[in-house]
């Protein structure tokens, strides 16, 4: 017997068995590029932003609400006014949004029927597909002399005009995944209930919103993680000035705001330049958990 | 004998309550859409004209048109789509046709939906940091494109892997079961089937792409530069920072010229969306499995 791989005859690695391998590595690439990506994101960041170290005090950073980095004589880098901001407007907006984000994923997903259902699901889908600068437009030329008009306020870019759409921004996102966790309860439960007489809102109410509890929750999270990172919205809308809100109609200013207004005019490598990008690395950080926290809560429903 | 008792008739009034109150929350949220088109059509339609969507804007951006910025927004999604698209690809078939169950799959996911959720500014300062800075791209088309491709690709891989799911098992199996090869099934029969969902995707992506404002702000688009792009290393103007500009930073704007640019940019945007859903419903109506 001669050695079987050097018998042609034999050798099954065709031009098949060689492109077969090619494209099993090159779409292994493809799949752990996102991984690739996401480290990306966090090294590139961080590599900006490192030289902030000797600047960094973290009593004055998250204990002080003066942010003024452009400061000659005392330059100051602290977030918690900004963070007041973001907290503000997120706030508000989850709000307006959580309630009737699951109002409207029930109704889609519980009542609606046929066209009305299709209809809204595409209405929906409009709704998250208008681009956040022409939100943060519609906050400023259209609400914010609505809100001037019917609340007789000095200004109307606000805690509540960016909350507003903020919510309206965040909503699709979570009625889509309400939605699909309401859709993934199986339809014997339903059909169990209704055999025992009971409506479709006690169908609703007794079986379907617990059993879909936690996909509603994740359907949240990743909202809330979208209104956190929301940038030019909040930027044209919320007055941008830095600011502990006592009302919702004071002015703000978010912490991706202050990064989209600030590193055009920053010096690459200075002191501010780095803080922004330190800025960068906490929003990516804050986003990261909201993120595997709904990932964990979704996974625990597959296995339960 | 089957009268409906109080109980009944109080179940029955609380039903019919709740359901009004539900459609009255859904329609609550889906108002605001047609509303701001109503708005924008209203306040902006008379500002578009051949001219304003095809001439160079004038008299420091306050007259003219917005031609650069219409074919900056151009560039800067076609080279998006030249480097996320096969990436996307690459990754769905990956998910969908090869990966295991296992930690590394579940890793890949949870990047996935970090790339989603990460805030757009964050992508833009990856952008300068990676394309402007460490590869030396300096500010131009091609790093404002790669920051865009980076931050749209969970929209291609989300909708390419449905698209791939959704071509039966069975198809797959008899495929294999001529002796084709991993790969031979899937141009030969997975993706012939799937194609049409994949293009949703992408033109979803493109209104997803056209869209971005943070993402191009520092590494690629300028606020003003009344000429069009030569190449993918200079800079170019682009619709949706227009919008930002005109609306905020310039003095003396006529009303409806920032109305304008909001109307042509939604126009587009939406124009794509309403193609990808139709395109959608079609494919889901002439399915035969």
């Amino acid at each position: 017997m001669t050695d079987r791989k050097a018998d042609p005859a034999v050798d099954r690695r065709d031009v098949a068995w060689w492109s077969d391998k090619a494209v099993s590595v090159l779409v292994f690439l493809g799949g752990i590029s996102a991984i690739l990506f996401i480290i990306g994101i966090f090294v590139f960041i961080t590599r900006e932003g490192f030289g902030f170290g000797e600047h960094f005090k973290a009593g004055e950073i998250f204990g002080s609400t003066r942010w003024a980095p452009t400061s000659d004589s005392n330059p100051t880098y602290g977030i918690l006014a900004l963070v007041a901001g973001t907290a503000s407007v997120t706030g508000l907006a989850m709000l307006i949004a959580v309630p009737f984000s699951l109002g409207a994923a029930i109704y889609i997903a519980e009542f609606a029927k046929g066209r009305t259902r299709e209809v809204l699901k595409v209405l929906v889908e409009m709704l998250a597909a208008i681009p956040s600068v022409v939100w943060g437009f519609i906050g400023l030329t259209i609400m914010n002399p609505l809100i001037i008009q019917t609340f007789d306020v000095p200004i109307g870019l606000c805690v509540l005009n960016s909350g507003l759409i903020l919510g309206l921004m965040a909503a699709p996102i979570m009625t889509t995944i309400a939605e699909d966790a309401l859709k993934a309860v199986p339809d014997s439960y339903r059909e169990a209930a209704e055999a025992l007489g009971a409506t479709r809102w006690q169908v609703t109410r007794r079986v379907v919103l617990p059993a879909a509890r936690q996909g509603l929750l994740a359907a949240v999270l990743l909202g809330v993680g979208r209104g956190f990172g929301e940038t030019m919205a909040v930027l044209m809308a919320s007055g941008h000035s830095i600011n502990l809100p006592t009302s919702p109609f004071d002015s703000v200013r978010a912490l991706t705001a202050t990064i989209a207004a600030e590193l055009g005019e920053t010096a690459v490598g200075s002191p501010h330049y780095q803080a922004l990008f330190m800025l960068g690395i906490l929003l990516f950080a804050v986003t990261f958990l909201i993120n595997l926290a709904a990932d964990l809560i979704v996974r625990g429903i597959r296995k339960g | 004998m089957f009268d409906a008792t109080p109980r009944n008739l109080k179940d029955a009034r609380r039903e019919g309550l709740v359901r009004i109150l539900f459609l009255l929350m859904t329609a609550l949220l889906v108002l605001p859409v047609l509303l701001i088109l109503g708005v924008l059509v209203a306040k902006g339609g008379s500002a578009l004209s051949w001219d304003f969507l095809f001439t160079e804007p004038t008299d420091g951006m306050t007259a003219g048109g917005l031609l650069p910025a219409l074919v900056g927004t151009i560039w800067l999604v076609v080279i998006a789509l030249i480097v996320s698209v096969p990436i996307g690809i690459a990754a769905a078939l990956y998910l969908s046709e090869y990966a295991p169950d296992n930690w590394l799959t579940r890793a890949i996911n949870l990047a996935i939906i970090n790339l989603a959720g990460v805030p757009s500014i964050v992508h833009a300062l990856f952008g300068v940091g990676a394309f402007v800075i460490f590869f030396g791209f300096g500010t131009s088309i091609l790093a404002a494109s790669f920051t865009l491709a980076v931050m749209t690709l969970p929209v291609v891989i989300v909708s390419t892997r449905e698209a791939l799911q959704a071509v039966p098992q069975s198809f797959r199996e008899a495929c294999w079961n001529m002796g084709a090869t991993r790969w031979q099934t899937i141009r030969k029969v997975v993706l012939p089937n799937s194609i049409s969902g994949i293009l949703t995707g992408v033109i979803l992506e493109v209104s997803r792409t056209a869209g971005e404002t943070a993402p191009i702000m520092f590494t690629g688009a300028a606020f003003f530069l009344p000429f069009l792009p030569e190449s993918v290393y200079d800079q170019t103007m682009a619709m949706s920072l227009h919008l930002f500009v005109v609306a905020t930073q310039v003095p003396n704007v006529p009303d409806n010229l920032p109305f304008g640019v909001a109307l042509v940019l939604i126009g587009m945007v939406l124009a794509m969306n309403a193609i990808s859903i139709a395109f959608r419903t079609w494919l889901r109506r002439k399915k035969k499995w």
